[in-house]
């Protein structure tokens, strides 16, 4: 953990901050504490305290008086007591009475503090009107924490599961999943990350990362190619069938003036601004070709270009269960 | 070859928050050309680049880059290492020029993981 006796955090701080760190300022005391805890009173003798802590397997203890916390009492005040042999004595000769408190609906950060200023091992826990309502150690936090961070881990993997059966869980004639980003002209900075997005959907969704890594290269060329050579920017529609996955784009101009001389492999009108950026290669359709089981391009001067990508998905690869999936009559 | 290893062999100085250390690296290709990249490269190669614009970060994002390495010392702009940051991708710096690079690594047992042009097939499925 960074240095939590730093405060306050400041932006600097707060990046390195690991997700343990960030669930200790989430998690409040009473979600970790220990409720139901064994108590004793100053009248108590030493030897009762002892016999208790034997059979309830505990190393501490709050002292109330009518109700009123007045102490605490640790393993190494009975361990003194032993020592002197005074085992008859009473409580309130051995506790401590100098208390170190946390509230309920505190932060866990706030114990985790409280223990790194004091060599203490349990601190009580108060309510707002200042009454016991239970009690904290370092393995409450540490239990407390391991909980949450598997309940989150648990809820990833059901989101991943359930995307991953959406085609199974939906009965359908032909389910499918359709996915539009709008592209800006010249837009170099967010250049890409519809098609990031796509592959991380894609993924997702059960691809294989070959399906993935294919549909991603293809989508990220004709990506490219509508910011650096569009008009107006342009739609990028992905759509996810269980057999098939079929990606376009589309845009108002200024249309490509001869297809087969851009289908060549090195050919490209980019300037040379766009190539000193590490485009303009000449490739971008040549890779699309080289990707995809299906490319069809339909340009022209006036209405621009309309590029349809397909990729085809073997029975292994495809999305859901192909068997039990569609309704009978499935074009 | 891991992380580490390569690390050594070309004086790199790490510019991302972090990195895997122990990632097998298999081979390496290096251009700065994005399609070139996404042309020949396979995938859990590293790249050599002089490229430093946030679009390398994409590319190697589509094309399953195991870490980039600038040549030359170049230092990309905070917007394409916060973009690494964000996709988990290793960005190293390294003095060397390109073909240094690839001597050393190649004399290291780093093979090319760029297909040549005359492989007109998809790579995809290797």
């Amino acid at each position: 953990m960074t240095d939590i006796k730093n405060q306050p955090i400041t932006d600097a701080v707060a990046e390195s901050i690991t997700k343990v760190e960030e669930l200790a300022y989430e998690l409040l005391i009473n979600q970790v504490m220990t409720r139901d805890i064994a108590t004793v009173s100053p009248s108590d003798t030493m030897e009762f305290v002892a016999i208790l802590f034997r059979e309830k397997r505990i190393s501490g203890s709050p002292v109330l008086r009518d109700g009123e916390l007045v102490g605490i009492l640790s393993i190494e005040d009975l361990i003194r007591c032993l020592m002197a042999v005074d085992l008859p004595s009473t409580v309130e000769k051995y506790m401590s009475s100098k208390l170190i408190t946390v509230k309920e609906f505190d932060p866990v950060i706030e114990a985790l503090k409280t223990f790194v200023h004091n060599r203490v091992g349990r601190l009580p826990v108060l309510d707002e009107q200042n009454k016991l309502v239970g009690i904290i150690t370092k393995g409450d936090i540490t239990r407390g924490l391991l909980k949450k961070l598997t309940n989150e881990f648990q809820q990833e993997e059901i989101r991943v599961y359930r995307a991953s059966h959406l085609f199974e869980d939906i009965i359908s004639t032909r389910t499918s999943l359709v996915l539009r980003y709008n592209i800006k002209p010249r837009d170099f900075i967010h250049g890409g990350t519809a098609s990031s997005y796509i592959k991380r959907a894609l993924m997702r969704l059960g691809a294989s990362p070959q399906i993935a890594r294919r549909c991603g290269i293809a989508i990220y060329e004709a990506e490219m190619n509508l910011i650096i050579h569009s008009r107006n920017g342009g739609i990028i529609r992905v759509e996810i069938e269980p057999h098939q996955i079929t990606m376009e784009t589309i845009d108002d101009g200024p249309g490509i003036q001869d297809v087969d001389l851009a289908m060549k492999p090195g050919f490209s009108t980019a300037t040379e601004q766009v190539r000193e950026m590490g485009f303009g290669a000449g490739m971008g359709l040549a890779n699309i070709t080289r990707c995809v089981d299906q490319l069809k391009i339909d340009s022209s001067l006036e209405r621009g270009t309309r590029l349809k990508m397909k990729i085809l998905l073997k029975e292994q690869e495809s999305f859901g269960d192909s068997r039990g999936n569609h309704l009978e009559g499935t074009p | 070859m891991n992380t580490q290893e390569l690390m050594e062999i070309i004086d790199g100085t790490l510019l991302t928050e972090v990195c895997d250390f122990t990632r097998e690296i298999k081979g390496g290709c290096g251009a700065d050309l994005m399609s070139d990249v996404l042309a020949s490269i396979q995938p859990n190669a590293i790249l050599l680049t002089g490229l430093c614009n946030p679009q390398v970060i994409r590319t190697s994002q589509m094309a399953d880059v195991a870490a980039i390495v600038f040549v030359r010392g170049k230092r990309p702009p905070p917007e394409t290492i916060a973009l690494a940051n964000v996709e988990s991708i290793p960005l190293i710096s390294s003095p060397y020029g390109t073909f240094e690079l690839c001597g050393r690594l190649y004399a290291a047992g780093l093979p090319s993981l760029e297909n040549p042009v005359s492989n007109g097939n998809c790579d995809c499925d290797e």
